[in-house]
C-alpha cells in the first residue's frame, strides 16, 4: 500500500497538472532579498538538484562500474550466452532473456486481472465496497517481496510441481508451436513460477493506476452514455477506456518497470540456472536474481564487472519503460485537464 | 425481449462477471500469503526472538541482533533522507511553481521511485563500499536513504502544494520573510501529510532486501558499530529461507512475520490516520 499510495499519486494526482496558483513575491525597487531567504532559497534548491544528480550519479557510476565488462566484451555482453565464472567469459542473454520473458508472462497475468478489478471497482462494487476491497488490493503491494519470495519457494512452487506442471505437461506439452514451452520436468521452480508470482506482484501497481484514472473520466460522459441505454460494459468500452487509454497503457509501462526490476520475488523461484531452455517449467535466471545471488561471490574484477553492468542494463531498460509510462500518464493529466 | 437487446445484456453480465472474478482472483492470492505468513511465523514465534541473537544451524536463537540493525538502518535512513527530502518538496512546491525545472525534478524524481532497488544497492556499493574496503551498516542506511528520498519528495511536494494560498499572503502581509513563511506557516499546514509521507516511506524500506545484499551485508553476532557489516532482517531472512536448515526456515518465518505484520500495521495506520485528518 505504501509503494501503491505513491504510485498512485506520482502517476495521477500530481501530474493532472493541479499546481497551487503561483505566488511570486516580486521584489520592490529596490528592496533587496533578505539574506534569510537567499539561504533557504538555496538549500531547498541544492536537495532538489539533488535528485537530479543522484539520478545521474546512479547512470554513470553502473556505466563506470561496468566498463571493464563492456570493453572487454562488446556487444557479445548482451548477445552472449556463455556465463562461466572459472573462464571469465560473460554474456548476459540468459538473464536478459529470463528477465523479459518472466517479465512478459507477469504482464498476461497483471493487465486483465487488473483491468478487471478497475471495472469492479467502477461498475460493479457498491460505493461502500470499494474503499475495502481498493485497500485490500493494494496490500499486495505492501507485503515485502521478500515475503513472496518465501512464500514462492516453499508453498506455492511445490504446489506448481505437484499439480499444475504435470497437467501442463500432459495437455499443453503436445501441441505444436506451444508445446515446448510447456515441457520439462516439474519440478516447480522455473520461468513459469517466477513469472505467475511476479504477475501476482504487479496487479496492485497497475490495478490501482487504472481505477484512478477511471475516477478521472467525467462523469457527464459516463451518465451521457448509461441515458443512451448503454450497458455497464459498453460504457467501459466506448466511453471510459477510450478516455483513459493513454493512461491504461502508462499503467501497464509502470507495471512492467516494476516487474522487470523485482528482485528478491524472482531470486527464490528462478532457480539461478545459466543454461539456456526454450521450457517455461525449467530453472532460469533473471538479471536482478543473477545480481543478488551472486554478487558476493564474485571473485575477480572482471565477474565483478559483469554483475555491475548487468546492473547498468537493467537501469537503462527499467528508464526507458517508466519514462515512457510517466509521458503517458501526463497525457491524460492534460486530457482531464482541458476536456474535464 | 428484443434479441440485440438480450445478447447486449449478456454479453455485459459475462463481463462483469469477469470482472469479479478478477478481483476475487487478486484477493485470493493476498489471503493465502498472509495465511502462510501468519500460520507458519506463528508456529516458530517465540519470546526468544527478540531477546537472543541469530543462531549458527541447529541451536536456538532469535533475531535480536537482526532487528537492531534494522532498526539503526532505518534510523539512519529516515535521518538522511528525509531532510533533503522535504528541503526538495518545498522547493517544489513553494520555489518552483510552473518552471520548466521542476517538471523535469518531478520526472526524474518519480522514476527513482520506481527505479530497481537492487540498482541501488548496486550504486551505494560503488559510491561507498568499493572505496572504504568493506561492507558497513552506513552503507545499508544510505542505500535505504535513497529509496526513501524520493517518496517525501512526491509527498512533501504533494502536501505543501494543498495548502491555501491564502495562508502564504496572510503571512506574507504580515511583513515576514518567505522562508519565515515556509517553515514557520506552511509547514505547520502541511505536517500531517508530510509525516504522513515519512511513514510510508518507512513502511516501504522495513521490508527492502535487494539494496542491503552487498551494502550492510550481514553480522552474525550483535554489533551496534554502524562501520561494520551489520545484521538485518531482510537480509537474515533471505539467507535463512535459503539455507537447508530447519531451525533456519523456521526463523525465517517468524522474522517474515514480524516484518509483514509491522509493515501491513504501519500502512493501514497511516491510512487512516491521514482520512481522519483531510477532509474530503
Amino acid at each position: 500500500m505504501p509503494a501503491v499510495d505513491i504510485e498512485t499519486a506520482a502517476a495521477v494526482a500530481g501530474d493532472r497538472g493541479t499546481g497551487a496558483p503561483t505566488l511570486r513575491r516580486r521584489p520592490v525597487a529596490g528592496a533587496s532579498t533578505p539574506p534569510g531567504d537567499r539561504l533557504f532559497g538555496w538549500l531547498t534548491a541544492s536537495a532538489a538538484y539533488f535528485v537530479l544528480i543522484l539520478l545521474l550519479g546512479i547512470a554513470v557510476s553502473m556505466a563506470y562500474g561496468g566498463r571493464l565488462a563492456f570493453e572487454t566484451f562488446g556487444w557479445q555482453f548482451i548477445t552472449g550466452r556463455d556465463w562461466d565464472a572459472v573462464a571469465r567469459k560473460f554474456g548476459a542473454f540468459i538473464p536478459i532473456y529470463g528477465t523479459l520473458v518472466s517479465s512478459a508472462i507477469a504482464m498476461l497475468i497483471a493487465i486483465p486481472t487488473s483491468l478487471g478489478i478497475a471495472i469492479f471497482l467502477a461498475e460493479v462494487a457498491p460505493r461502500w465496497l470499494r474503499g475495502p476491497i481498493g485497500i485490500a488490493v493494494e496490500l499486495l503491494a505492501a507485503i515485502p517481496s521478500i515475503i513472496y519470495g518465501m512464500w514462492g519457494l516453499f508453498v506455492f512452487a511445490p504446489v506448481m510441481a505437484k499439480y499444475v506442471e504435470p497437467w501442463l505437461n500432459d495437455h499443453l506439452g503436445p501441441l505444436p508451436i506451444l508445446g515446448p514451452l510447456f515441457t520439462g520436468p516439474p519440478i516447480g521452480i522455473g520461468m513459469l513460477t517466477a513469472g505467475i508470482i511476479l504477475g501476482i506482484m504487479t496487479i496492485p501497481f497497475i490495478a490501482s493506476v487504472m481505477r484512478d484514472v477511471f475516477q478521472a473520466v467525467p462523469p457527464t460522459l459516463r451518465e451521457s452514455a448509461f441515458a443512451l441505454g448503454a450497458t455497464p460494459w459498453e460504457v467501459v468500452r466506448k466511453v471510459t477506456l477510450p478516455y483513459t487509454s493513454s493512461a491504461v497503457v502508462g499503467a501497464t509501462f509502470l507495471g512492467l518497470g516494476r516487474a522487470l526490476g523485482e528482485t528478491m520475488a524472482v531470486t527464490f523461484v528462478l532457480g539461478n540456472a545459466h543454461d539456456f531452455s526454450k521450457s517455461l517449467l525449467m530453472p532460469g535466471n533473471s538479471i536482478a536474481a543473477a545480481i543478488a545471488n551472486e554478487f558476493t561471490e564474485a571473485d575477480s574484477d572482471i565477474y565483478l564487472s559483469s554483475l555491475i553492468a548487468l546492473g547498468f542494463v537493467l537501469f537503462v531498460v527499467t528508464f526507458i519503460v517508466l519514462a515512457l509510462a510517466k509521458l503517458m500518464l501526463v497525457r491524460i493529466g492534460r486530457n482531464a485537464g482541458t476536456k474535464g | 425481449m428484443n434479441p440485440i437487446v438480450r445478447n447486449r445484456q449478456i454479453v455485459n453480465g459475462i463481463v462483469l462477471v469477469t470482472a469479479t472474478a478478477a478481483t476475487l482472483f487478486s484477493l485470493f492470492w493476498l489471503v493465502w500469503i498472509l495465511w502462510t505468513t501468519v500460520s507458519q511465523g506463528a508456529a516458530a514465534f517465540a519470546p526468544s526472538l527478540f531477546t537472543k541473537m541469530t543462531p549458527p544451524p541447529g541451536e536456538t536463537g532469535g533475531l535480536l541482533n537482526a532487528f537492531f540493525g534494522s532498526a539503526v538502518m532505518i534510523l539512519l535512513a529516515v535521518v538522511i533522507g528525509t531532510p533533503i527530502g522535504v528541503m526538495a518538496g518545498t522547493y517544489l512546491a513553494e520555489f518552483s511553481r510552473g518552471s520548466r525545472v521542476a517538471g523535469v525534478i518531478r520526472f526524474i524524481n518519480d522514476i527513482l521511485l520506481s527505479a530497481p532497488s537492487i540498482v541501488i544497492g548496486l550504486f551505494v556499493y560503488e559510491l561507498v563500499v568499493r572505496q572504504v574496503g568493506h561492507f558497513s551498516g552506513y552503507a545499508g542506511g544510505l542505500a535505504l536513504a535513497i529509496i526513501l528520498l524520493p517518496v517525501v519528495v512526491r509527498t512533501s511536494d504533494e502536501a505543501l502544494r494543498l495548502v491555501p494560498n491564502q495562508v502564504r499572503e496572510a503571512a506574507l502581509a504580515l511583513g515576514l520573510p518567505r522562508w519565515k513563511v515556509t517553515t514557520k506557516v506552511v509547514y505547520r499546514a502541511g505536517s500531517t501529510a508530510i509525516i504522513t509521507g515519512i511513514l510510508l516511506a518507512v513502511a516501504r524500506i522495513s521490508g527492502e532486501t535487494a539494496p542491503l545484499l552487498f551494502t550492510a551485508l550481514n553480522n552474525q553476532y550483535w554489533t551496534a558499530n554502524l562501520a561494520t557489516p551489520m545484521a538485518n532482517v531482510p537480509v537474515v531472512i533471505f539467507q535463512y529461507a535459503m539455507s537447508p536448515y530447519d531451525s533456519w526456515h523456521a526463523l525465517a518465518w517468524a522474522g517474515a512475520l514480524v516484518v509483514t505484520a509491522f509493515v501491513l500495521t504501519l500502512s493501514i495506520v497511516v491510512r487512516l490516520f491521514f482520512r481522519q485528518r483531510t477532509p474530503r
